[in-house]
């Protein structure tokens, strides 16, 4: 055996270009893979299929016949006479979803960049405390927070009682805010923590810095601190709005079955109405948003030149 | 992490970043925001009144009936299992993807990454009644097998963020002195790689599992009625009345997810 007398560079011993941690030989993905394109892209690929087939005369699947009513019936209405209209109920409900995404994730985000940097600046020991106790709903059942939640906001919970002191009444539950004090409740923590992390790298002596030489609070949060938490900024709209798009119990809860968001509409469909090829065709909508969401995040991180990894 | 205290500037004063207008009372009434649900759960499971909403009397009663429910031992026995396998498999197959991962040409990887990432993206529901549509084409009965399988499935996401974050920040040199001293792969794997991967390991499982015991919409469509987890039992529970069962289980729940944070925190923490 010889021995190398200059110091090879990482990865290229004598043993050649092995010396990585991973060592391992990539086949080791393999099964991980395969079994992950069984029980994830084959679920993907059967609602795209289903989307294109009949729905059975009676019961429940799909019938294997090719067609694209399914999608016709996202926006047209076949009306009893025969004649076609725009049916804009599938729209509404798309716009709904939308918009209370849309405010769900403004909400978080203005109420979150407050509490990142306040936490950021506490002394070390009360910012583990902090960034436990911001943590630990992450660990929560989605369930039982929204569960919670509509105690609070129920008709006779403490918001009523309260308010019932002043004869003022009370009645938010069942309503779209309240679906959306839910969506705003339940995604608080996956806005706060991308921005804290970002907001805990940031050296704050250049905010010192930047008031030292004249510039005034708000011009050192817009021009100094902005910037530096932008990418926790951009990694919390992400994480808030992708799942608030295709939330569920939200608005199965809170919103009492008046206000459907799209992931809704699409379990009634695979549940008591029973068309799951037109189930099938608002998913693959709803995928195709999502996708869409995705792209523009990632334009947007890649342009200003942030590394926002979603995945 | 630097929060210089005492410098004094030409200002007079420091900006005082800690005091800045505005935010202390936001993060209070997002603190608080975030925990009067919680607490009201916590309260109400000691009250004894069968109406959710009116203050009766201490009592635990509801404690009592939570664990004399039959239904609800089954869903828990049901909930765990499930949990604890998914949580086995899908960190096991993590840690194979992660490694796997790193020597992989870039096509194969970015396949691989968009498989792995999908949970993350893709709406639960669109999953959910894919797995279903899935379990019926193949003949695979709904039931415990399908909910660990697909459970398996949206965990190993979760169960990888900790792993790759932990192999990207690791240093080269115990590898290349192993390799050097003629160590072979499998034994670099198992005395070099896995020691210094098992606190990521350990926080990908955990995290894993409180992915699979929260689940509740694939459950939801992929148990069928023999196979309800604790989740799709309290949906039931919620939905058709308002039972102050519920808030004992809760607090239940809560204790338990407190317990796995402060433990997963202490055994980092120890580990590092």
């Amino acid at each position: 055996m010889t021995v190398t007398t200059s110091t090879p560079k990482s990865g290229s011993t004598q043993r050649g270009n092995r010396a990585r941690p991973g060592q391992s030989s990539p086949k080791l993905a393999y099964l991980p893979i395969i079994f992950l394109a069984f029980a994830i892209g084959i679920p993907l690929l059967i609602i795209v299929v289903y989307s294109f087939l009949e729905k059975p005369s009676q019961g429940t699947g799909v019938k294997w016949v090719f067609t694209t009513e399914n999608y016709k019936a996202l926006f047209i209405q076949q009306k009893l006479d025969g004649t076609t209209a725009l049916d804009t109920r599938y729209l509404k409900v798309l716009w709904t979803s939308f918009t209370y995404s849309l405010i769900t994730t403004t909400v978080t985000l203005i109420l979150s960049v407050p509490v990142a940097m306040w936490i950021a600046t506490r002394d070390a020991r009360r910012r583990t405390l902090l960034v436990a106790l911001v943590t630990l709903p992450f660990w929560i059942s989605i369930l039982i927070r929204t569960y919670g939640m509509r105690q609070i906001i129920a008709d006779e919970g403490p918001i009523g009682k309260f308010l019932g002191l002043f004869n003022i009444d009370w009645s938010i539950l069942y309503s779209p805010p309240a679906t959306i004090l839910g969506l705003i409740y339940v995604f608080l923590p996956f806005m706060i923590l991308p921005i804290y992390a970002s907001a805990e790298r940031f050296d704050f002596r250049l905010a010192e810095a930047a008031y030292d030489l004249g510039a005034k609070k708000l011009t050192v949060v817009r021009k100094i601190i902005l910037p530096a938490i932008r990418p926790g900024i951009i990694s919390g709209i992400a994480l808030v709005f992708i799942p608030a798009l295709g939330s569920f119990l939200q608005s199965d809860m809170l919103g009492g079955g008046k206000t459907n968001m799209v992931a809704n509409v699409i379990a009634n469909n695979f549940g008591q109405a029973r068309n799951w090829p037109f189930g099938s065709a608002l998913a693959v909508l709803l995928i195709v948003l999502t996708l869409l969401f995705v792209l523009i995040i990632q334009g947007i991180s890649q342009r200003r030149g942030d590394k926002v990894e979603l995945v | 992490m630097t929060i210089t205290k005492t410098p004094t500037t030409k200002r007079g004063k420091l900006v005082n970043l800690r005091n800045f207008p505005g935010f202390n009372p936001t993060a209070w009434f997002v603190l608080f925001f975030l925990y009067s649900p919680l607490i009201y759960v916590v309260i109400y499971s000691f009250n004894s009144s069968r109406i959710g909403a009116v203050w009766e009397s201490f009592s635990v009663k509801w404690y009592g009936r939570v664990f004399e429910n039959n239904d609800i031992q089954r869903a828990l026995k049901n909930s765990l299992q499930v949990g604890l396998v998914a949580t086995v498999l899908s960190t096991i197959l993590a840690v194979m993807a992660a490694l796997g991962l790193l020597r992989m040409k870039r096509a194969g990887k970015a396949v691989a990454i968009a498989l792995i990432g999908a949970p993350l993206i893709i709406a639960e529901i669109v999953l959910a009644v894919g797995t279903l549509g899935l379990f019926i084409a193949v003949g695979v009965p709904l039931g415990k097998i399908g909910l660990m399988v697909a459970h398996t499935a949206f965990c190993i996401p979760f169960a990888l963020l900790p792993i790759r974050a932990r192999l990207s920040q690791l240093d080269m040199a115990p590898f290349e002195a192993a390799s050097d001293l003629g160590a072979n792969e499998s034994q670099i794997l198992r005395r070099i790689t896995l020691p210094l991967l098992a606190p990521a390991i350990v926080a990908g499982a955990l995290l894993a599992f409180a992915i699979s015991i929260d689940d509740f919409i694939t459950s939801f469509f992929v148990a069928g009625p023999g196979a309800t987890t604790l989740p799709v039992y309290i949906f039931g529970m919620i939905r058709s009345t308002v039972t102050p069962e519920v808030n004992a289980i809760s607090t239940l729940l809560l204790l338990f997810s407190g317990t796995v944070l402060i433990g997963s925190y202490l055994i980092q923490r120890k580990r590092r």
